[in-house]
């Protein structure tokens, strides 16, 4: 696959957008892959934790956003305490989510819950899937 | 010794299991424990995202119940009320200009949050305050020829600085089941995410999850694990169906909250453990180890 980089893409306002949400600064990682080797949930994503933040640094936004990574990631912060740049890559995830969810692109469709799947479950998984994946 | 307790909402609900076996263990550990008045929910997860201070306001209105109940501490069991409310605290007390916004949200409280509330976990108030060595003389009921496996998840031990144990190698849990007489079960998968909320949308993928994280502890010798969260609760145990529809050769195990086991070591009724509760029945395993 052929993959253009570009100033334009580098230099988007998403790219800062990201960073800003995030608070993380994207360029200091070095792409040593140990936040995909310790992810749990990375058998079901499209893109590897350390490609998100390499699309993140490139300003691949389209890709990104289509991305079903961030929608896989439970938060559960393995990536963030063994990066050795110190980057919080959950927090990027989240800004990814945070971008899409603030246009009210949600996740997860309330009124389109059964009702065995909301009577199924305790609250706890109820209130966090909602903040997590609802605007 | 008394304690401010901040319990949950899922503590009130599915894991009253949790809730009245911890209680009792306390009772015969001599802790009085004093629910907070008026307690809301925690926000069950932190906000990542460095501009939402709109989703730390639920733990500060608990934070602040605890000043108002006139104490500096607050035990929380949920790790994930743990985490946020820890977390929370920790987000407002280094940083003062977001601590004045909050408080803009939140002018009808008497109180001005300042950030000076330490919360704890139960497992932090055994190790800490009571201490072990204690614990191991009150044991009435010793947990012997059990062998437990303890599992962790994340959000006890993570991010590092919240976490109340080694981040990759935790054993608060194992060192307590052996203070009460278990045999422990060390597996590498006791600090592996067990899908968390996923489990609304997603529950193969948990149920996936749960087979990895069971699996490997019964290939370690465990009869049963030990949890310390209502929701690693709920997808290692009910969402054994789910497991066991996807891989024929899982076996399903019983899933105990650790207090469970601390409060049949304690002499606690078979009553405060609410054993009615689980999907998978700890009942056979417990009777024919003599212990209820």
């Amino acid at each position: 696959m052929r993959t253009n980089i570009s100033k334009k893409k580098v230099r988007d306002e998403f790219v800062k957008k990201i960073e800003e949400i995030s608070g993380q600064k994207l360029l200091a990682c070095y792409q040593c892959g140990k936040c995909s080797a310790g992810c749990p949930a990375v058998g079901e994503m499209d893109i590897l934790p350390n490609q998100v933040i390499r699309y993140a640094q490139l300003g691949f936004k389209e890709e990104l956003l289509e991305a079903n990574s961030v929608w896989v990631c439970a938060s559960c912060y393995t990536c963030n305490v063994r990066c050795p740049k110190g980057i919080k890559i959950a927090e990027v995830m989240e800004a990814v989510r945070q971008v899409l969810l603030r246009k009210r692109k949600d996740h997860v469709d309330v009124p389109k819950l059964s009702a065995e799947q909301k009577a199924g479950v305790p609250a706890i998984a109820l209130i966090s899937n909602f903040r997590k994946f609802t605007s | 010794m008394k304690v401010s307790y901040y319990p949950g909402c899922t503590l009130k609900s599915n894991a009253k299991n949790f809730e009245d076996s911890t209680l009792c263990a306390l009772r015969e550990l001599g802790v009085d424990v004093q629910e907070l008045r008026r307690w809301n929910c925690c926000g069950t997860v932190y906000s990542l995202a460095t501009d939402d201070l709109m989703r730390h306001l639920a733990s500060i209105r608990n934070l602040i119940r605890v000043k108002e109940a006139e104490t500096d501490s607050v035990m929380t069991l949920c790790a994930m009320c743990y985490n946020t409310l820890k977390r929370v605290n920790e987000k407002v007390k280094s940083d003062p200009d977001s601590m004045q916004k909050i408080h803009k949200f939140m002018d009808e409280e008497k109180i001005a949050y300042q950030g000076d509330v330490k919360v704890r976990h139960l497992l932090e108030l055994l190790r800490e305050d009571i201490k072990f060595e204690a614990i191991r003389k009150k044991v009435k009921k010793p947990l012997k020829n059990l062998k437990v496996a303890s599992y962790y998840g994340c959000l006890l031990v993570r991010p590092k600085e919240i976490g109340l144990d080694d981040m990759e190698n935790p054993t608060v849990m194992d060192d307590l089941m052996a203070v009460l007489g278990a045999g422990t079960v060390d597996f590498p998968y006791k600090t592996e995410c067990c899908g968390a909320y996923q489990t609304v949308d997603k529950p193969e993928t948990v149920a996936d999850r749960t087979y990895s994280i069971l699996t490997s502890a019964q290939s370690r010798g465990a009869e049963v694990v030990s949890v310390s969260c209502p929701l690693c609760a709920f997808n290692l145990d009910h969402r054994q169906k789910e497991t066991a529809k996807k891989h024929s050769d899982f076996k399903k195990m019983p899933i105990l909250y650790f207090t469970q086991l601390l409060a049949i070591a304690m002499g606690c009724t078979e009553e405060s453990l609410r054993l009615d509760l689980h999907y998978v029945d700890p009942k056979p395993l417990l009777r024919q180890k003599g212990l209820i």
